[in-house]
């Protein structure tokens, strides 16, 4: 117990070692987003689209995969309204985690502005996965920035590649996959919530049948859905002390 | 090539829908932060959510390339079990978990 507190006291103290603890934090992110950064900037050469669209599209949209989606409508030339519509529907999932995303730590407004604009999947998985003791504003945007710059950096590696690589090393977007893997694992140490578990696996199987080009939407929907019903369900059992409630 | 001025209209597009996607539940909830079904749904949703991406990212890269299914779930676990049996460092097991995978992906 005394080390917990001591601990948390260290922590609020020393914004230096937050930021530098945040930035560790992103190394793994980064492992996952440089590449998919230089696979985006590849993909904008290779669509005959002008270099400068891989870090504009970085900065005004900083959502990964659909930037990656992006590429190709903005090369077929997409009715705006198109782009419009499925910007909703792919990042619809953002919603979802204003939840448990810990924006009250930010006090700064234009920190607090920055930290919901770059609220990508990594970094809402990062900082998810991390004990509530551990969090801190410095270490929350400091992980943010370092994301958004791996992103928009290996989107400009990617350009650069562009003309002189024949073909980019293939696999290395499974990153993205391990890093998802192990957060969750991590995440279940720190609260073994099984309920919520089995119901986010019976949502995401049922999706992937379903409606597997949306599944990520469909599937946080459903978990969403069943996580309300589980809760309205476990507040109907009969509680005697709550009974006047 | 798409006219700058299509580029531009796509980037302000999409800059402002995410944004307000990512913002606007911040503020809606600001009303509801004392309701007990928003701080339960806080502390029951990230492992889900994790699962959720963690599912979702898999199957990407399945049906990317079908072929590699059996590589996909060699690499998922050898991250896991690198995860568990080497206390836990996650640069340590994203980057060998992905090193599997591009090699049994490249060799094969």
């Amino acid at each position: 117990m005394a080390r917990v507190l001591r601990k948390h006291g260290y922590v609020q103290r020393d914004t230096r070692h937050q930021v530098i603890a945040g930035i560790r934090d992103s190394f793994s992110a980064g492992l996952g987003i440089f590449p998919l950064g230089i696979a985006l900037g590849l993909l904008v050469i290779q669509a005959g689209l002008p270099w400068w669209l891989a870090p504009a599209l970085s900065l005004s949209a900083f959502a990964g995969s659909l930037e990656l989606l992006l590429v190709g409508m903005i090369a077929a030339a997409v009715p705006l309204a198109a782009v419009a519509l499925t910007t909703l529907v792919v990042n619809f999932r953002h919603v979802f985690y204003a939840f448990s995303f810990p924006l009250h730590l930010v006090r700064n407004r234009l920190a607090k502005a920055y930290a919901v604009y770059a609220m990508i999947d990594e970094a809402y998985a990062v900082s998810a996965s991390l004990p509530a003791a551990q969090r801190s504003a410095p270490r929350l945007l400091a992980m943010q920035i370092a994301s958004q710059t791996y992103w928009v950096g290996g989107g400009l590696v990617g350009v650069a590649l562009g003309a002189a690589l024949p073909a980019p090393v293939k696999g290395l977007e499974f990153a993205l996959c391990a890093l998802f893997t192990v957060l969750a694992l991590d995440a279940f140490r720190s609260r073994r919530e099984i309920p919520a578990v089995l119901l986010a696996v019976a949502s995401v199987a049922v999706a992937l049948v379903l409606s597997p080009k949306v599944a990520l939407f469909t599937a946080l929907v459903m978990f969403v859905g069943l996580l309300l019903a589980h809760q309205a369900l476990a507040a109907l059992r009969p509680v005697p002390e709550t009974a006047d409630a | 090539m798409p006219s700058t001025w299509y580029l531009v209209g796509v980037l302000a597009i999409v800059f402002s829908v995410t944004l307000a996607l990512r913002a606007v539940p911040f503020a809606a909830l600001r009303t509801l932060r004392n309701s007990t079904t928003v701080q339960q749904l806080s502390v029951t949703m990230p492992v889900g959510i994790l699962v959720i991406l963690a599912a979702t990212a898999l199957h990407g890269t399945i049906s990317a390339e079908p072929r590699a299914t059996l590589d996909a779930l060699l690499a998922v676990g050898a991250t896991v079990g690198i995860h568990l049996a080497c206390g836990r460092r996650t640069i340590l097991s994203v980057g060998i978990g992905t090193a599997v995978y591009v090699v049994l992906v490249n060799a094969f």
